[in-house]
């Protein structure tokens, strides 16, 4: 038989229910591919016997005639989500033994549909990164290097584990999680295929918290095929989310494949910023070219505000988090250190249990949310978030989606970045707007740099139109042709 | 591109110093060291000092954006759906005792 690993999810969905293959063999063939990639560090729980139990129980349903749309096929599960009975860390000390006595919405609705979970993948701290190296369990490795040398790169955050594992074959497809381009910029970084779709498309319920008006659940994906596959499953209206759309969820795979013809596409100015590598300068002159060719109208759009997006961002998401890390008290769950007064019980878990860059974001979150700085900055920044939003309803006035890179760069060495936290955030350039917006976005590999890392270009839609972002990037993964894989040196 | 270059990190104005880090982490209930009062100081200043730059925005007779979802909160009848599980809700618990969460005396 051949390597049950290299297939999509759409082909082992379909093997599966011709029953070429069963569940248990794309699962054992998953589990072996996973232990002999822990030199990546993309899990940080494996959980071999529970996927081997499902798989046999899907089994059982697809003799039976009874399979869901994912029907044994093996997926990883972002450390951000809650599972039931299952250690849910969020990349963070003060979680480290959680055991969640509920399901998270997002993962009850795969298994819902016969997904089968591997185990739960590494990440930023709280989602609080765009390396993966403020785990608190170690960064990954990106499977990927560069030709020149076999220096260790980043691939990319939040979902780093997510990513890596999709790109290294460990998985059929990976739940991740996006408050600011934790999906997007990690799936360009890893020749991945990432979705952020709109605000309130996916449950947040048993998501643990970091910006509540940002995050937003998707998938991490080995096309743009499996990520209509894997988002169709994952979304859907959830009355224990107050912010979750009750909008029908449209059959999203049906469009990948759909003809852009006669889409107009908007190619946002202010994106053109200083310093952008000519690689993917050049890229994203392609992306035009090719969108060009499958009939779409480009138009040259402005988006005035979009320098401002980050500081708004570096605003916004840490009073959020400020609010939501204050449940982390050493009562109630985590971890506890004691002291002899409930202040010190407070004070010194909170400092053993949280890293350095969650501190450095509950600090800045307070602050601006304190007496005397709330006006000039939080108020300041939820205005200027409004100005952000208005852009894009203009820009959609005349366009269906917009082209843009996913990220200013190629994946960078561990190490690199972690002494300068701005330059770190200048990773989400491109991603965070949409975020602010509330907008669906697509990362999608466009090709490699010269040095053979992985780039990608991003679609950007309007609110609820999933869709034409689907149709948008099959058309651009159709003419990039990309199928480079990185070289599996973790097996040597 | 007008953010500061990435090299300008910590170069900027001191708009937060070592005894603001110390009320701000009083407020957050974190414990810093105080040798790392000042570096956090200069750490957080120079993020501070990068977002100032939204003072130049425009925005009078602008409505704040608390969320993208335009919709009115949903309502829901005011009845219990759930509860009376008192061991799944303790089971994580660092302490308890006869079904409690167990805390410092807060009272004297």
């Amino acid at each position: 038989m051949s390597d049950l690993t290299t297939l999509t999810l759409a082909g082992a969905i379909e093997g599966l229910r011709a029953r070429r293959f069963s569940s248990v063999e794309v699962t054992a063939a998953h589990i072996a591919a996973i232990e002999a990639a822990r030199p990546l560090n993309a899990f940080v729980l494996e959980t071999p016997e529970k996927a081997l139990e499902m798989a046999a129980r899907a089994d059982a349903r697809l003799a039976a005639g009874e399979a869901g749309p994912l029907e044994g096929a093996p997926i990883g599960i972002k450390d951000l989500f809650c599972t039931r009975g299952v250690a849910s860390t969020a990349g963070s000390r003060i979680l480290e033994n959680f055991v969640p006595p509920y399901e998270s919405t997002v993962t009850a609705n795969l298994w819902r549909d016969g997904a089968v979970m591997l185990g739960k993948l590494n990440m930023d701290e709280f989602a609080m990164g765009s390396s993966n190296e403020t785990s608190a369990f170690g960064p990954v490795v990106n499977p990927w290097r560069s030709r020149a040398s076999n220096k260790a790169l980043s691939p990319g955050g939040s979902s780093g584990g997510s990513a890596a594992a999709v790109a290294a074959d460990l998985v059929l497809g990976a739940t991740a999680t996006d408050t600011g381009g934790s999906i997007r910029q990690p799936a360009a970084l890893t020749g991945t295929v990432g979705v952020k779709p709109t605000y309130g498309r996916c449950s947040r319920w048993g998501i643990v918290a970091f910006a509540t008006s940002l995050d937003q659940a998707g998938p991490l994906a080995k096309s743009v095929e499996d990520a209509a596959i894997l988002l169709r499953s994952m979304s859907g209206h959830d009355v224990k989310d107050s912010t979750s759309l009750s909008a029908d969820v449209p059959d999203f795979p049906s469009f990948v494949g759909k003809s852009v013809k006669g889409l107009r596409v908007g190619v946002p100015m202010e994106y053109r910023v200083e310093n952008m590598p000519a690689a993917i300068e050049a890229l994203w002159e392609r992306g035009v070219a090719w969108l060009k060719d499958a009939g779409c109208e480009i138009v040259e759009v402005s988006l005035p505000h979009t320098r401002y997006a980050l500081p708004v961002y570096y605003i916004i998401a840490p009073a959020e988090a400020s609010s939501n890390l204050a449940r982390y008290d050493g009562i109630r769950y985590g971890l506890r250190v004691d002291g002899p007064t409930l202040r010190d019980v407070y004070e010194e878990t909170r400092a053993a249990g949280f890293g350095e860059e969650v501190k450095r974001r509950v600090l800045i979150g307070t602050y601006v949310l304190s007496a005397g700085y709330y006006d000039a900055y939080y108020l300041k920044a939820l205005k200027v978030r409004r100005r952000i939003a208005d852009d894009f309803d203009e820009a959609f006035e005349r366009v269906d989606a917009l082209l843009t890179p996913t990220a200013p760069c190629a994946a960078f060495g561990l190490g690199e970045r972690t002494s300068d936290p701005i330059a770190m955030y200048l990773n989400d350039i491109f991603t965070v707007t949409v975020n602010l917006a509330g907008l669906p976005a697509i990362s999608v590999p466009g090709g490699l740099d010269a040095s053979g890392l992985p780039l990608g270009l991003q679609v950007i839609g309007r609110a609820l139109d999933e869709a034409t972002i689907f149709s948008l990037a099959a058309a651009l993964e159709k003419a990039a042709a990309f199928r480079t894989k990185p070289d599996r040196w973790w097996t040597a | 591109m007008a953010n500061p270059s990435p090299g300008s990190f910590g170069k900027a104005l001191m708009a937060i110093d070592a005894d603001t880090v110390r009320k701000v982490a009083n407020l957050a209930r974190i414990a810093v060291e105080e040798q790392r009062l000042a570096p956090m100081a200069e750490e957080l200043s120079g993020i501070i000092a990068w977002v100032e730059e939204l003072a130049e925005v425009e925005t009078s007779g602008v409505e704040p954006m608390t969320s993208v979802v335009a919709v009115a909160l949903p309502m829901r009848e005011d009845v219990v759906t759930d509860g009376g599980d008192a061991a799944a809700i303790l089971a994580n618990a660092p302490r308890t005792r006869d079904g409690f969460f167990v805390a410092p005396k807060v009272v004297e």
